[in-house]
Parts: C-alpha cells; structure tokens; sequence
C-alpha cells in the first residue's frame, strides 16, 4: 500500500509530534509513503477569499499525485475536506476546471480524476481493517475514557466526503475501541473545535473550544483524541491560552489518535512526541497494560 | 578609488544593519543599543563554547553550501564553480602581489602550473556562469524570477571573466608585446640570433609576426631555441597550457595584426580592469555583497535564537538577513502557496520577491499606499509552515521577517482582508506577544474595509418601501453550482438551530446582524445591505452543520463561502479600481 503523503502546512513547526507520531504509526503498519517535495497548501485558507486559487491549490496537489498514480493520504481533516471539495466542484463546473487545466498545463500536470484523496481512518478502517491492526498491538488502555472529536470536514458535507455517517459516525470511535480505550458519549461531539476562527474573532473561538472541554469533561473523559492538526492545537495550544485567560475554563489534556494508537503498538512515548504537547499528556502511560490484563478488565469497546 | 568605494560602501551597509527598522519591535531600540547588544552578544558566543558551533556553520554551510548540495546539485555545482574559481582568481591572481609572490618562490604569473590555473579557475567561473545563464533564461524552473541585480551579476562576472581572457589571447599573439619584450630581455643579442628567436615564438608560443612567417628551417629555430633557453623559458612556458586564452589567440589569429595594430591589447586591458573596478566599487550595493553577509547570517543563524536572544540583536540580523539573500529562489520553489500567484499575480506573494520589497520599507523609502497594502496582501498569504525559512540556503529567518513586517504594515492602518481566513491563524497563536488592541483592529478594519466596498448603509430607513438591490450579485450567485441552492429554502429555520456560531449567543441577532435562514431569504430578496452588513457572514466557521441538516439540500455553507468570495473580491476589486493595482 503506498500513498503520497500530504502534510498539513501547520504541523512542521507547531506540531512536530504530530508528525513524529504519524511516520511511527505507518512505519509500524507498512504504509509506505511517497514524500512529494513540490506539494502545496491544499487551499483551504484560500477558501472564502478567493475560491479559484483554493481549487488550483488542491487541483495541483491532486495533479502531482496523478502524474505518480498514487492517492494522496492526508490525516488533516481540513486538507482532506478541500481536496475532496476541490475534486468535487472540478467535475460540475466545466469553466473553472478548464481554467486550473489551462494553469496546471504549464507546469505539464493535469488533474483527470485518476486518483482521490485518502484519509489516514479510510486507510486504517477499509484498507488495513481493525483486526490487522489489533493483531499488531501489543498493549492496551484500561480504565481510560476517551472523548472522541471526529472533526467537520472528515463528516460534513457527507455528499463530498462520503467518509460515515455524518450524524452518528462510528469509525474513528471503533478505532479507538481497538485500544482499549472507551469512548464517551458527549453531546457536542460533532461540533466544531473553535479554531476556523481563531485569530479572527478570537473571543468566540474560546467560547466554542471551552464549551466542548467542559462537556467532555463532564462526560468523564480523561482524554479529548482527535486527528485534525487544527484541532489538536486548538485543543492544546489554544486550550493553553484559554486556560491562562480564563479562569472558569477547566482543562482537558487532548491526544492526537496516532499517539494513543502508537502507544498500544509498542512506540514509545519519545518517538510518539507525547511529552512535546502543550498539556501535559505523560500521564497516559498509567493507563496502559498488556494485552491479558485489558481482556480481564473489560471487553474491547468498539 | 574603486578601494575606497568599496569600504565606504561596507561600513555604509553594516551602519544600515544598525538603523534601518522591521517590525515594531524594533521601533523602541535605538541603533547605539543595538550596535552595544551586538558587541556583547559577538563576545557572550565567543565565550560559550559555541566556536564549534559557529566553524560548522561556516565551513559546511557557508563554504560547502551543503544545503544547497541536497536541495539541487546543479546549482550547488554553478555556485561552486563561481565561488572558488573566483576566489582563487582574486587571491592568486588579482591579488598576487600579497599572495602568491610571497608564497610560491618560483612564481611567475606565465610559468606553469600558474598559467594553466589561471585559465582553470577562470573555466570553472565561466562554466558557472554558464549554468546561471542556462537556469534562469533555458531551464523552465516554476516561480524562480529573474531581477535587474542577478542580471548585473551574471554580466559583470562573465565581463571580468571574458576580457581576462581576450586579453591574454590577444597578448600571445601580440607582435608589438613580443617587440617590447625582446628590447628589454635579450638587447644583446644579433640579428641572426633574434630572427632565429622570432621564429620560435612564431612556431612555439602562438606570436604573429608581420615579419617572420613559417616554415621555418631547422636550423634557424634550433638558433632561436638556444635564446629562447637563455633569455624567455624562464619567466614563459608554452601558452598552450594556458587552454582557453591560446584558443582565442588561435581563433583571433587570421585578423591578430590588425587587432594588434589597434592596440587591443591595451584596450582589452582598461576593459578588464574597469570591470573589475566596478565590480569592487558597487560590490558593497549588489547582490555580490551576499560574500559577505550569508556567512554572517548563517554564523548568526546558528547561534541564535528567538526565545533566548535580546530583541535588538534580533532587530539588527533581520536587517542583515536582507543583504544576505542571493535571491536564488528556493524558497519561491518551495513556498506552500507560491502556486497561488497564478491566479493572483502578486509578485510580493513569493517569498523570494517579498525580500525585494522588505528591502524598499527598511530603507524607508515613500511606497504610495496601493504600494503598501500589495506589499501586505503577500505577506499575509502565507501558512507560517516555515519551508522558506527551513529551505533558505542563507540561514535567513523569512518567517520572522513576515510576521515583522506584516504587523507593521498592519500597524499602518491597512485593512487587509485576509485576516479573515484562517491565514491567521499563526497571528492568533503569537497574540500574546503583540499589542492587544492594534491586533483586534485588523479583523476590524477588514471588515469595514468590505462593508465600504459593497456599498451598503448598515442603518435601514424601516419607513422606505422596499427596494430590491442589485441583481448582477444574485446571478453570481446563481451561476454557481453550490451557491444557487440558496433558492430551495423554505425558511425552517433548522440551519440556523444547527449553527454553533448562533447557539453560542443569548440574542444572536444583536450580535450576528441575520442568521443562516435569514441570509438565505435576504439572498432570494437581493437585500445585499442586510446580507453583507451580516456579522454570521465572517463568523461563520465553515463547519458545514446547516447543510448537513438543511432537508431542502440548500448548500447554506457554500451559499456563505461564495457570499464571502463575492464580497471579498468586491473590496479588491474597489481598492483596484481607486489605485490601479490588481490585489
């Protein structure tokens, strides 16, 4: 199975966990993966200024990626979101899609459809499947209440994405289920973590981000885990500065789901980069047993 | 002169990394601080340990240019070419008075192997060169622009490069020079003997005689190979050795009396030597000046660093870093939107051509404001993902400088619309760092920016009848596959009771101006004023919860993202039209 990976433009330098913790994870699931050097932003900021050079930051990204007949793998929920939006409108809308082929000819790219954008729990769920994946685990959570935040654009606009039910999704709290972990209900699950709008209107950024904290909070949960690059620094540096602004805010120490996963998989927490958070997450480790242990203490959620 | 030029010119340039200004911080630092912290921080590295450090950083990224080996070899082959074959030239032979001569006992500039390395060195610049030409104007490298300095570089090098060989061609076949020569080296000697010499030189070093002409007898040159031995083959070997000038003597050979006739020799001399003048006199004030300030900045770069360094060492290694750019356009190469100005033909969108401009605003120079907010509009284009800086084969910080000059510009009062995408995003992390009310306002002045160029009186007359606004808008939207479901709505309101945004407030119409439902309506109405005086407009989050739930399939998001578009490219559109440059 090989893709061509696109990393979001926020994780080198913020989050360098993040990426630490997705090549351990793939690297240990035999994933290989293509580094494209020329790839770009996929767009998505572009989104609601100038909506043509959005759609030619993902056609190109989509071009490269066809001119190597590989899927693109993202793991951001928002790159996935525009890639997926982009080569949706391209199929409608003749003008705009002849004005990016026009724009990708120059560099001898084109984008015919041939390849589609992935999401790092497409690959897990449909290509790898939750047994393959649990027969690699070599550790599992006990006792530990995860909220799980699936993130908008891995949901919405369900005839875009086509990922879950956009309603009552499953997927990514199955694989939090492998690891032992369970899952808590909480209502504002779906919602949005706050940061589209952070550095615009940041007082209702931290209105959001905070409402959610609280709620997962109150469901028990030890843990937020995402997978959206966004979110996690919302969640974590974000959640940081509503914590210093704030004091009514609680805190909530949030995991990216390649480092709870890595974890069960036998990656140490160094490679994982969980001490590289914001919030100290460290504390996961209590949580961890071997594989007999998690069996005697519950069964596997999912 | 040129000497003199030259010096004034570095210490012109180092005085201007202590008073030119990026950024506000380095508003409040005068230069006389800034000169004393960096004294004291030169001393602090000196004293720390970090030699090693600052030697590593010198040797492999400086001299070696390692991170231009592994980002692309044929350009780390041009710039090694230029850079030793040129300063091996400069040391040996431009400067050979102070350094070969006192080097090497046997030195002389027309024995071997000198002469044969002069020649080398000056292939290997012209080679180098070479591969510049081929890059920049054969080569179809995306994003890498050419300016007028690489042009003067690539002039003045290959100017220096060629007349030094012209002119030493022009030397070997040189009657007149063999004349002199003979007067003062071998006076004594009688006819026979020097037409025996002349014709050795005819035969053997590539002279032209308008006198002596081959073939010669065996005898004669073995007379002229005997004064030959006593008088020249000390200070001369053969010119073949030096390859590329003895070819153009060979190429020039056929018109080499009339050339010498009119003293091309001499003038190819005050041609080689004014270039190289020029070259050292505007040195300080060209590209060429990166000799100096890249291993500067990447000692510094090494050394350095944000958290632990003073702000006014800071403030003067971002003035340093705009010297120390070769304008060699990695990071265009590599910029996560440099694709971007295909579509919006921005050059300051490249962060290579950004540079340009950051130079014009430390200097201070007038920019008219349409100037100044283009300037702006590159600089916010931007993810912060910091590949320019990573990638920047100088070591400069580009990223900082951005965030700089942004805030600056900011500051200035320009209204940017980008700081309504999620662009900023980075400025909202570092907002702890800056001005709390000047960085409110930018999101402020961005939206007044749009409600003034949609046109729109935010006070309705309730007292007017009704009047439907612009259709040309409406068809916009209609012409959009996504937009133009707005028309299916049946007013449910359940968008709006999906919305995050709208259940975050008690009374969400005082704060969001219409809600999701009533911007659908005022869409259909063509109540533009309603519509884009809408606060739900740019604080909607694009979570796409309204459209999941709407059951009449109105796509309510993507009708407030073209809304949002449509307003956005309004503003451009009205700041193009009042200053006459495309934003």
């Amino acid at each position: 199975m090989k893709f061509a990976l696109q990393r979001c433009c926020v994780t080198s330098v913020f989050l360098k966990q993040y990426e630490a913790a997705t090549d351990a994870v793939l690297a240990k699931l035999g994933i290989e993966l293509e580094e494209v050097k020329e790839f770009n932003c996929c767009g998505y900021p572009l989104k609601n200024y100038d909506f043509t050079a959005c759609a030619l930051s993902s056609a190109r990204n989509l071009a490269l990626a066809e001119k190597r007949s590989l899927n693109i793998l993202t793991l951001c929920n928002c790159c996935y979101g525009n890639l997926k939006h982009v080569a949706h409108v391209l199929k409608d809308n003749a003008s705009l899609k002849k004005q990016i082929d026009t724009t990708l000819a120059k560099e001898d790219l084109a984008y015919t459809g041939g390849v589609e954008p992935k999401h790092l729990f497409e690959v897990l769920y449909h290509d790898i499947g939750l047994d393959s994946i649990k027969q690699k685990m070599v550790k599992t959570y006990r006792n530990l209440n995860v909220a799980v935040h699936y993130g908008c654009h891995l949901l919405r606009p369900k005839d875009v994405v086509q990922f879950d039910n956009p309603f009552a999704p499953s997927i990514f709290d199955q694989l939090v289920g492998i690891t032992g972990a369970k899952s808590v209900p909480w209502s504002t699950k779906l919602e949005c973590c706050g940061a589209p709008l952070w550095g615009v209107n940041d007082e209702l950024s931290l209105d959001l981000t905070e409402k959610k904290l609280v709620d997962a909070k109150q469901a028990g949960a030890d843990y937020v885990c995402v997978i959206c690059p966004f979110c996690q620094l919302q969640f974590d540096r974000v959640q940081r500065i509503l914590l210093s602004r704030r004091t009514s805010a609680v805190s909530l120490p949030s995991l990216v789901y390649t480092q709870l996963l890595g974890l069960t998989l036998g990656i140490d927490e160094q490679s994982l980069g969980v001490g590289m958070n914001e919030l100290p997450a460290e504390t996961i480790h209590q949580f961890l047993g071997t594989m007999e242990e998690g069996q005697a203490a519950r069964p596997v959620h999912g | 002169m040129a000497l003199a030029i030259f010096a004034l010119g570095l210490v012109y340039k180092v005085f201007t990394w202590f008073t030119y200004r990026i950024g506000a911080d380095a508003a409040g630092i005068p230069a006389a601080a800034r000169v004393g912290a960096a004294i004291q921080g030169m001393v602090r590295t000196l004293f720390s340990g970090k030699i090693a450090t600052l030697l590593r950083a010198f040797l492999l990224d400086a001299i070696l240019q390692v991170k231009v080996y592994r980002e692309d070899r044929l350009r780390w082959l041009m710039h090694t070419l230029i850079f030793f074959g040129f300063m091996l030239l400069l040391l040996f032979h431009a400067l050979e008075k102070y350094v070969s001569v006192p080097l090497f006992a046997e030195y002389y500039p027309t024995v071997n192997p000198f002469i044969f390395l002069r020649d080398i060195f000056g292939a290997m610049v012209i080679a180098g060169v070479g591969i510049a030409i081929y890059r920049r104007f054969f080569l179809k490298l995306s994003r890498l622009r050419t300016n007028s300095q690489d042009q003067y570089a690539m002039v003045i090098l290959a100017v220096i490069m060629l007349s030094g060989i012209l002119l030493h061609g022009a030397k070997i076949g040189s009657s007149t020079r063999y004349e002199e020569m003979v007067q003062e080296y071998a006076m004594n000697a009688d006819e026979e003997d020097l037409k025996g010499l002349e014709a050795y030189w005819v035969e053997y070093y590539g002279t032209v005689s308008p006198k002596a002409k081959g073939p010669f007898d065996a005898a004669t040159l073995e007379r002229g190979k005997l004064i030959h031995e006593m008088s020249c083959l000390q200070c001369h070997s053969r010119p073949q050795s030096a390859f590329l000038s003895y070819g153009t003597a060979l190429l020039m050979r056929p018109f080499a009396l009339a050339l010498d006739r009119a003293h091309l020799p001499t003038i190819l001399w005050y041609v080689h030597f004014l270039a190289c003048f020029i070259g050292l006199a505007y040195l300080p004030f060209s590209r060429m000046f990166h000799i100096f300030a890249t291993p500067v900045s990447l000692m510094a770069n090494a050394v350095m660093d944000k958290k632990t360094s003073a702000p006014a060492n800071i403030a003067t290694r971002q003035v340093m870093e705009l010297d120390a750019c070769t304008h060699c356009g990695t990071c265009s190469a590599r910029c996560s939107v440099g694709v971007v100005f295909e579509t919006i033909p921005n050059l300051n969108i490249l962060p290579s051509e950004k540079i340009g401009s950051l130079k014009a605003l430390a200097a201070g120079k007038e920019l008219s404001p349409q100037q100044l907010s283009t300037i702006l509009q590159g600089m916010y284009l931007c993810t912060n993902c910091y590949r320019c800086t990573v990638a920047c084969p100088s070591g400069i910080n580009l990223q900082d400088l951005w965030f700089s000059a942004r805030e600056t510009l900011l500051a200035r009062g320009y209204p940017e619309f980008l700081v309504l995408s999620p662009f900023s995003y980075y400025r909202g992390l570092a907002s702890e760092g800056l001005n709390g009310g000047r960085y409110a306002k930018a999101a402020e002045m961005a939206r007044e920016g749009i409600l003034a160029a949609v046109n729109v009186a935010v006070v309705r007359d309730l007292t007017v009848p009704l009047a439907l606004g612009e259709s040309a808008l409406k068809s916009k939207l209609e012409a959009s596959f996504q937009a133009q479901t707005f028309s299916q709505c049946y007013r449910c309101v359940t968008c709006s009771n999906s919305c995050p945004v709208v259940q975050n407030y008690r009374t969400p119409q005082a704060t969001l101006g219409l809600l999701p439902h009533q911007i659908m309506h005022a869409v259909g109405l063509r109540l533009w004023d309603l519509v884009f005086s809408a606060k739900m407009l740019w604080d909607c989050l694009g979570c796409y919860q309204c459209q999941e739930q709407c059951p009449q399939c109105v796509h309510v998001a993507d009708v407030l993202y073209e809304l949002k578009s449509v307003a956005i490219a309004r503003a451009r559109e009205k700041v193009s039209a009042e200053t006459g440059v495309r934003v």
